[in-house]
């Protein structure tokens, strides 16, 4: 059986930043993914907002470690090479009830810490925001707002932690619990991958994180899945506006949003409707009408027909707020459970938090002699000018290999994402956004399937979606 | 940076034959960019017949069609074929940048055609709900993956809107040994020819649901089932008409747009709805020396009038290169 001193389940966004954060500590660290890949459940729908604080009570735990992490976020993507745009966000008001609601936000805002934080008039917002309606009379400016790629986030999070010894159990659902308080390994956790033992435990397991603390019989909180439907936007318009715009939040979320993304296609959503089902992630027609009843008092001139794609995700809501907590009835088992926004901005902070509960339940945390904190960024064609492009093709052909010919993704980008670990076509897709245009694949998804079928040394056959069950063809058409 | 008399952006049936139009009307020095690593276009999956009955006074299949003018265009040696070339940028001065394997290259050429088609619309265009499974198809992709890769997306079955390449796969399916559940086309008659909802379809004893769409797509990690309601005159659900049908394949050929991104990113007027270049004149745009023919100056029925369009591109090239002197 594979011994941990901390297994980390569950390989989204937190548990992945947890890993990270692990890896630079004399320890042995595994994590388990119950899909095919890193980042297929909570993460993959994560707008990519990295949130400045505000819309969060002053004594909240996710206001606290949002303020943080939105600090702490900026030197690990400069580290991993994750691509940070600090673009800003403004809070809109309409009325004059609305902008007195600012100024409280912008208050409690600056009791957690939020910086720079600005209230600007209508001629601020004409001149700034110019597609903006009109009728906004006032907004919450937070500069330190930004956009970052969520999914790779996590890839990159991941690739770190392994080049430092963690190690990754893909397809490895943890199914069933065994505790002994005597052992020193007190953990027995179950997949069809096998058993690992575990001194410690972080359960980072997302909307199921409810199942993983039962198994060790901690029933005191439940997961509510909330959906949210978003919309994407053709790259065409990628400058319909110049920051993050955002209404005034109602009870359950920020609202619709019209939302900047670091691959450039503005995204606009989403929706807050509680759900029974973990796994519904069906989008609908009422959906998208009230997402584009609601941008369009924000941006009256955008037109459904930028929409190219649509997507649902679950927020793993438990109450109001984030709880990350050791578990004293079952020494070693901590929870890290209802991560919903600003789950992605939290990250990092949340790691730090969870590193001190650990060390305050008797786990020694001694830095490693050499951690390898840097990784060499990936390469991604569509953010660069005409001039490093040329630098790239010169030093490798297969950058003027393009395959995804709406997002212009090239040949090498794509073995690049395989040789970092995508074994799908959606794992390629969110590494480097081939299939993800306008044409949706139309016209590259028979190279991606050759490509991933070559290098994984598997038949065409085998090429997947997301994962077993979801093959792409069914069969050969010459075998009959 | 190169200069060039013309530069031709696509190497499919507009393309090439824009290509020898120039030359006949005497254009000497032309650079046609190919993105795929073979000259044809899309005309290569089109395995069935059909072509040329217009432009040769013959029954062809798609890559018949493709060959003529690859041999013509080859044996020109005023014709520059560039394969796997991809234009990247388009500047209102014509500059344009293309990249193929180990090399970018910018190019200011006197006059441009372009002739890079059209595209499929999406599922997502279209904004069916439900689930985002492995099985949903662009007609056209499914075409490729039997027709090039030898291999068969699904076995049952159901076209969603009765475009050409939706009708020809309907027969495509059925004779590689699948099922075709049923055709269901929004509109109140079919938006593709004539012979082939005869020859593909009604042939077949496949089902044809006009007047109907589909409502929903079911599956979590495969296509399931879909449901399917009825509309009335202003496409409007009618309630108590829905039915599923259960199937592991939903191919969408639900009409073409026209690839005019570069010429948008110069800076041409784009028509928001069709995707066409607002224009005054045939294969004329708002930049003098910019031409666009094909399917991509509008969605053609058939191959044969992509070609005469090209021609008469090709000669508007020609002229106005004349013009500079």
């Amino acid at each position: 059986m594979i011994k941990y001193d901390v297994l980390i389940i569950g390989g989204g966004v937190t548990g992945a930043a947890i890993a990270r954060e692990l890896s630079q500590y004399k320890l042995t660290v595994g994590l388990l993914e119950k899909e095919e890949e890193l980042a297929f459940g909570v993460s993959k729908s994560n707008s990519g907002i990295i949130h400045p604080g505000t819309q969060n009570p002053p004594d909240s735990l996710k206001g606290r470690l949002c303020v943080e992490g939105n600090r702490l976020v900026r030197e690990i993507c400069k580290e991993l090479g994750v691509h940070f745009k600090e673009v800003g966000e403004l809070i809109v008001a309409f009325n004059d009830e609305e902008t007195s609601r600012l100024l409280k936000l912008k208050e409690e805002g600056e009791l957690l810490g939020v910086p720079d934080l600005k209230i600007v008039d209508s001629h601020w917002l004409r001149k700034n925001e110019p597609n903006l309606n009109d009728k906004a009379v006032a907004a919450l400016y937070a500069p330190t707002a930004g956009i970052i790629s969520p999914y790779r986030l996590v890839y990159d999070l991941a690739e770190n932690a392994a080049k430092n010894g963690v190690e990754f159990h893909i397809s490895a659902k943890a199914e069933t619990i065994a505790y002994s308080p005597d052992e020193e390994h007190r953990f027995i956790v179950n997949t069809p991958k096998g058993a690992f033992n575990a001194r410690y435990i972080i359960n980072a397991a997302g909307l199921f994180a409810d199942n993983v603390s039962k198994m060790v019989g901690v029933d005191d909180f439940t997961i509510h899945p909330r959906k949210g439907e978003e919309f994407l936007l053709d790259k065409k318009r990628e400058h319909i506006t110049k920051h993050l715009l955002f209404p005034l939040p109602t009870k359950t979320s920020k609202g619709i949003l019209v939302i900047k993304t670091a691959d450039g296609n503005p995204m606009i959503g989403p929706t807050a409707e509680d759900v029974d089902d973990k796994d519904d992630l069906s989008t609908s027609n009422e959906g998208l009408a009230k997402v584009l009843e609601g941008v369009k008092k924000m941006l009256p001139t955008v037109n459904e027909n930028d929409i190219i794609a649509y997507f649902a995700g679950l927020r793993p809501a438990s109450g109001h707020d984030f709880i990350i907590r050791h578990e004293d009835k079952v020494p070693g088992f901590v929870n890290v459970v209802g991560i919903q926004s600003p789950g992605l901005t939290s990250a990092p902070a949340i790691a730090l938090m969870v590193l001190d509960i650990l060390k305050n339940n008797g786990l020694p945390l001694k830095k490693k002699f050499v951690f390898h904190k840097h990784r060499r960024r990936s390469e991604h064609l569509f953010e660069d000018p005409v001039s490093r492009i040329k630098n790239l093709i010169d030093m490798d052909a297969a950058y003027g290999d393009i395959i995804c010919r709406c997002e212009m993704v090239s040949e090498k980008e794509v073995s690049d994402a395989i040789d970092r670990g995508a074994t799908t076509l959606d794992g390629i897709k969110f590494r480097t956004r081939a299939q993800a245009g306008r044409c949706h694949g139309g016209f590259c998804t028979t190279r991606l399937m050759k490509i991933l079928a070559e290098k994984t040394g598997k038949p065409l056959t085998s090429v997947t979606k997301r994962g077993c069950g979801s093959e792409i063809v069914k069969k050969d058409r010459v075998d009959g | 940076m190169v200069e060039r008399d013309l530069v031709i952006v696509g190497g499919g049936p507009a393309g090439m034959a824009a290509a020898v139009s120039a030359y006949e009307n005497g254009v000497k020095d032309i650079l046609l960019l190919e993105r795929d690593q073979h000259l044809g276009g899309i005309l290569n999956q089109c395995i069935h017949p059909g072509f040329g009955i217009d432009y040769f006074n013959e029954i062809l299949t798609g890559p018949e069609y493709a060959d003529r003018f690859i041999k013509k265009t080859e044996s020109i040696p005023q014709i520059d074929v560039s394969l796997q070339s991809f234009a990247v940028h388009l500047e209102n001065d014509k500059t344009l940048t293309y990249i193929k394997p180990g090399k970018l290259e910018i190019v200011r050429p006197k006059t441009i055609i372009m002739a890079t088609g059209c595209r499929e619309r999406t599922r997502e265009m279209i904004h069916i709900p439900g689930t985002r499974p492995s099985g949903v198809f662009p007609a056209g992709l499914a075409q490729k993956l039997i027709n090039i890769e030898g291999l068969l997306p699904g076995k049952d079955a159901v076209i969603v809107g009765s475009g050409d390449i939706g009708l020809i796969m309907a027969r495509r399916f059925l004779l590689e040994g699948a099922r075709v559940k049923a055709v269901i086309e929004i509109q109140k008659e079919t938006r593709g020819l004539k012979r082939n909802v005869v020859q593909c379809v009604e042939d077949f004893g496949t089902p044809l649901y006009y007047g109907h769409k589909v409502s929903d797509i079911y599956g979590k990690d495969r296509v399931e089932k879909i449901r399917v309601v009825k509309v009335d005159e202003n496409f409007a659900d009618v309630p108590g008409s829905e039915f599923e049908i259960e199937c592991d394949t939903v191919l969408i050929s639900v009409g073409l747009i026209p690839e005019n991104e570069l010429i948008e990113m110069a800076g041409v007027a784009v028509d928001k709805s069709t995707n066409s270049p607002v224009s005054e004149e045939l294969n004329k745009t708002s930049i003098p020396g910019l031409f666009v023919c094909g399917n991509s100056y509008k969605v053609y029925d058939i191959v044969d009038s992509v070609s005469r369009d090209s021609v008469i591109a090709g000669r508007l090239a020609a002229e106005y290169l004349k013009g500079l002197k």
